[in-house]
């Protein structure tokens, strides 16, 4: 199963965190610091995956954004590294040529993406088209609910 | 929800993060105000605020307050604000809150609304949390939800990964039930979706009892064949860049890599044929340039070559295996090289494949010498680690230690102790041991362990023949006029107890050795200066003509009264013991070190910790590596040699307590204890036929107990490693296992889930016929069982391969022409006739496989020797299939009768 997701840019910034095993504060902060300095201080063309711990890090860079994973030692590495792309499809699908503003500015969608796909750590559906029409349908369920209160008296604060 | 974008710009644009902290704190105020403020908040309000909250606190700041708010948004009937409710419980919420009840009412509810969108972010929830609270709330609802016949599929799907976290958090609470069966069924399920995730449930689940979801195999088998064989259309949107269903591929291989390979001859032969297949595919050319295209095709591909070498039975795919992993380590894919460097490590440790995997040698140092990127480095160490044996060992330590040189900090430690323990299990010459050792020190000795130093002084000391040899080569390497401290240690060492050796040279007269000691003392830590001055009292021992100068050392004022305390020590009590004792007492006092107890080198379980337990495959790899450390000297063990194996025991102890001592413990144990079995009355099992060429292995298994087999032969001697393995979750109690009339005393209990390790020496007295027979006897619940199985020591484990020319084999040939040494038969093939195959039994057989020797090239000729305690039995052998009648005729002359037909009898049953 796959213990953490992580997103960061390149300088280090986290853009999105997701663990699916318990892990107290304090270890994800020095796992999340471990990740960044160990992916980023990588060369170009290096391979994709690592050894850290007991883990199998696999990790690729889309654009500005790394995506970074801890796998189980069984665990398939290339297949991991194409759950990270259809992740990225999935976000591109969503937003329509994703880039890591609209990862931080709608961080929540970018959670609910992922834990339509991923669920404990584990795949939970592949098809794209499955995917898409779930969070579609979600979209829809918030269109419906919208009312006049989005243009609630916050616009200027402060 | 434009304050939240507001405020995520307004962050953006803090300056510092002095900035950014002033403009949170001003939010956290304002958020709280409006929590506790009078007017009761609307839905959209809070869900706003709590999502506020949840970004403050994914920018990594503290969150005390909102969790309240956060539940209150579960039970609203709006969607976003359920599902905003539900991501901060998920994020924020850590197991042991005293929210955990509130959250689960709200769970519960959502759950028996029908309402397959809120299920699913209840079930999103379990996951997420997976607290024991949540195990014991939804413990028996989720499996209901799993198996209805009305639940939607994607809820299936959710339901099926939330029971598998549940199950990983608290297996106690999740117990089995009428809904596993219906759980395998899952894996014929119209919905691939479905299929995926039932598989990774039911892969963890069979993990833990594999009885239970036994019948997953055939389902799996049936599954994966449908996938393998579809064109890449048929799955539609599960197709994924052109290749069927990648996931669930891999995840069906993965599930079967739980079982051992089916016995169903029809379900066997559906999965070698998936498995050759997807092997096919790799050699065809890609459908699509897409890295995508390609990664997702290796992936199965991968998986496939690891279930291939989780069964290790099938010779014809694991050389293939191997060959495709040869491909891809010349691949220009940095990732695929990656790969097959690590999938080769295991093929490295099957019996069938080592010789293939060596044959990529100068590829695998190629790799060392030229990769960019050091975590491929890092795994052509490993492999050459694992592909070392005596034929290789000189080149692979040679090339470790060059490239000790360059290597990267990071993985320097390894590298030494990998090449320690390569350099002491297949020392032919101890003086090549010595020499490798004092070079790891030269080219890297601060990452020379104390374990690797303490090692090479044990292994002198017990081997006179290259004392003298390690006197004069520590002398030499002292000289350096700048050397490591752990090369003072050993030299100090060394010196002190053999300097006597080279003493005769004066280039190295004791004065010169003590100086050329002395001048590296101040120098040391004072560890180093302790045991130099362990040294110089040896030294006085030694050779009288130098006690004065030392004397004068430690009366000096720098050692007598040296301000740590154990140097001062040590100064002041040799000075006195070296003057008032006569030179008889010092001779006994200061005698030469004895010999240390033989014992698993304490470096393989420093290499086993710093890898941690979850590299690759450790168990098949280490264990592999460790039967045969020490492996030169076989522990003295109590033989009664009434019978034709002589069968000693020892306990394995971890590198702690020395096996002689317990051997002579043991037999105490073996005549006072009364619980020898009845052997007539026993059911006994014969032992695989494959363990004639094979040495490690599955020797027996049944619903409570698997017995694993790890072994090596070397001339008349041999060691086996038993492994006794509690499938149960129960404790097994008075286990005992014993052979023949040989008791061992193992240990009493086998806890649930737990593996017990026994080690077995052997040694063959004269040629035989019968195997030995195990039995084992324990008390599982009530009930006492008995289990025998022979053990797979059969006569050809002693032999030692010898090479010969073409001439040298036929002259000997003829002189084994009378007619009681030749036996031959003529038999039907039992598998296909597969050249590869059958070299590889006959290596695996033991005897050396003599190429161009047969006029006939299809013919197979061997050659070896019959090692027993009181003869050598020369051995020549010759098989000639015949493809078209599908035939072998065997030959076998030896200048034994009774071998040559019990030769005959094992090999003909091979093929």
């Amino acid at each position: 199963m796959m213990h953490f997701l992580l997103l960061f840019s390149r300088q280090g910034k986290l853009r999105l965190q997701k663990w699916f095993t318990p892990v107290p504060e304090r270890e994800k902060k020095k796992i999340v610091r471990d990740m960044t300095t160990m992916v980023l201080g990588r060369k170009p063309r290096s391979c994709n995956f690592l050894h850290w711990k007991d883990l199998k890090i696999v990790y690729k860079k889309y654009a500005s954004l790394y995506f970074c994973c801890g796998l189980d030692a069984e665990e398939n590495e290339l297949l991991a590294l194409e759950v990270l792309h259809r992740y990225v499809e999935l976000l591109d699908k969503y937003f329509g040529n994703v880039c890591e503003l609209d990862i931080i500015f709608n961080f929540e969608k970018a959670y609910f993406i992922l834990d339509e796909f991923l669920l404990g750590g584990e795949v939970q559906e592949t098809s794209k088209q499955v995917l898409s029409r779930s969070i579609e349908a979600s979209d829809m369920l918030q269109e419906a609910e919208i009312d006049n209160s989005d243009y609630d008296l916050e616009l200027g604060w402060p | 929800m434009r304050g939240l974008a507001v405020f995520i710009s307004d962050i953006r644009n803090c300056k510092s993060k002095e900035a950014e902290i002033k403009r949170i704190n001003k939010e956290l105020a304002n958020i709280r105000s409006k929590f506790k403020g009078d007017k009761a908040l609307d839905g959209y309000s809070k869900k706003k605020y709590v999502c506020k909250l949840l970004f403050i606190f994914l920018l990594g700041h503290d969150i005390d307050f909102g969790h309240m708010e956060a539940v209150n948004l579960l039970s609203s009937n709006k969607y976003t604000e359920k599902q905003i409710g539900y991501l901060f419980i998920s994020v924020l919420v850590n197991s042991n809150s005293d929210l955990i009840s509130l959250i689960n009412n709200a769970i519960k509810n959502d759950l028996s609304s029908r309402n397959p969108t809120f299920m699913n972010l209840a079930l999103h929830c379990i996951a997420n949390v997976g607290s024991r609270e949540m195990a014991e709330a939804f413990a028996a609802e989720v499996p209901r939800i799993l198996v209805a016949g009305d639940t939607m599929d994607s809820v299936k799907q959710s339901a099926a990964l939330c029971l598998l976290r549940l199950n990983t958090t608290s297996p106690d609470l999740v117990p089995m039930g009428e809904w596993t069966a219906r759980v395998v069924h899952l894996l014929n399920d119209q919905h691939l979706g479905v299929v995926t995730a039932a598989t990774s449930l039911i892969t963890t689940l069979a993990q833990k009892s594999p009885e239970d979801f036994k019948t997953s195999v055939s389902l799996a088998v049936a599954r994966l064949s449908r996938i393998v064989s579809s064109a890449s259309t048929d799955l539609q949107d599960y197709t994924y860049y052109f290749v069927a269903a990648p996931w669930l591929s891999v995840k069906l291989l993965r599930l079967l890599q739980c079982y051992p390979p089916p016995e169903d001859g029809a379900i066997r032969g559906r999965l070698t044929e998936c498995l050759e297949t997807i092997l096919n595919k790799a050699q065809e050319p890609p459908k699509s340039k897409k890295v995508q295209h390609s990664n997702a095709k290796n992936a199965v591909l991968f998986e496939a070559i690891s279930l291939i070498i989780h069964h290790d039975s099938e010779p014809t795919l694991l050389v293939r295996a191997c060959n495709q992993l040869g491909q891809f380590l010349q691949h220009r894919e940095t990732n695929l090289r990656y790969l097959a460097l690590e999938s080769m490590c295991t093929l490295a440790s099957s019996e069938f494949s080592h010789e293939a995997v060596k044959t990529h040698i100068e590829t695998v140092i190629n790799a060392l010498k030229s990769e960019r990127d050091v975590s491929v480095r890092q795994r052509a160490v490993d492999l050459l680690y694992a592909m070392c044996d005596r034929s290789n060992a000189k080149q692979i330590v040679a090339e470790m230690l060059s490239y000790l040189e360059t290597a990267d900090y990071s993985i320097r430690e390894e590298i030494v102790l990998k090449v320690a323990i390569l350099a002491e299990k297949y020392a032919v010459d101890y003086t090549w041991y010595v020499d490798t050792i004092l070079n790891l020190i030269r080219f890297a000795g601060d990452y020379v362990s104390d374990e690797v130093w303490y090692r090479v002084i044990q292994i002198v000391i017990n081997r006179d023949e290259v004392q003298g040899y390690a006197a004069k080569t520590v002398f030499e390497a002292l000289q350096a006029p700048a050397c490591h401290e752990n090369l003072v240690k050993v030299g100090g060492y060394i010196l002190g107890e053999f300097g006597n050796l080279i003493a005769g040279d004066s280039r190295s007269s004791p004065l010169i050795q003590f100086d050329l000691l002395h001048s590296k003392f101040h120098l040391c830590s004072v560890p180093t200066r302790a045991l130099l001055l362990s040294a110089y009292i040896k030294f006085i021992n030694l050779f009288p003509e130098v006690k004065g100068t030392i004397q004068e050392v430690l009366r000096s004022d720098s050692q007598l009264r040296n301000a740590d305390v154990e140097l001062q020590q040590r100064a002041v009590e040799y000075l006195r013991l070296s003057c008032i004792a006569s030179t008889d007492i010092l001779a006994t006092v200061l005698e030469e070190m004895p010999p240390f107890p033989e014992r698993e080198s304490s470096i393989l379980a420093k290499l086993k910790k710093k890898k941690g337990p979850g590299n690759l495959h450790p168990d098949l790899d280490e264990n592999r590596k460790e039967r045969s450390v020490n492996g030169g000297t076989v522990a003295a063990s109590p033989t009664p040699s009434t019978d034709l194996l002589g069968l000693g025991s020892t306990i394995a102890t971890q590198n702690s307590a020395p096996p002689v001592s317990k051997g002579t413990s043991l037999l105490v144990d073996v005549f006072s204890e009364n619980i020898i079995p009845d052997m007539r009355c026993l059911p006994l099992a014969p032992f695989p036929s494959r363990f004639v060429c094979k040495n490690n292995g599955v020797l027996y298994e049944n619903q409570l107990l698997q017995i694993g087999l790890k072994s090596e032969f070397r001339q008349n001697l041999g060691r086996m490693y038993v492994f006794f393995g509690n499938k149960t979750s129960t404790q097994f109690m008075n286990f005992a296992a014993s052979v023949f009339i040989l008791c061992i005393p193992a240990d009493p209990t086998v806890d649930g889930g737990a593996q017990l390790q026994q080690i077995l020496n052997i040694e063959c007295v004269s040629d035989f016929v019968d195997a030995p027979v195990l039995n084992i006897q324990f008390r599982y619940g009530g009930t006492l069982q008995n289990i025998a199985v022979k053990l797979p020591i059969t006569l050809n484990k002693f032999f030692q391969p010898t090479e010969m020319t073409s001439q040298d084999f036929f002259q000997r040939w003829k002189q084994l022409g009378a007619p009681q040494q030749e036996v031959q038969k003529i038999f039907k093939a039992k598998n296909s006739m597969d050249t590869e195959v059958t070299k590889a039994k006959i290596m695996g057989f033991g005897a050396a496989l003599l190429d161009g020797v047969d006029p006939n090239p299809s013919n197979f000729v061997g050659a070896g020797v019959i090692h027993t305690k009181t003869t050598q039995v020369g051995c020549l052998l010759r098989l000639e299939p015949n493809t078209q009648a599908q035939m072998y005729r065997l030959t076998l002359r030896t200048s034994r009768d009774t071998v040559s037909q019990r030769l005959c009898d094992l090999l003909s049953e091979q093929f």
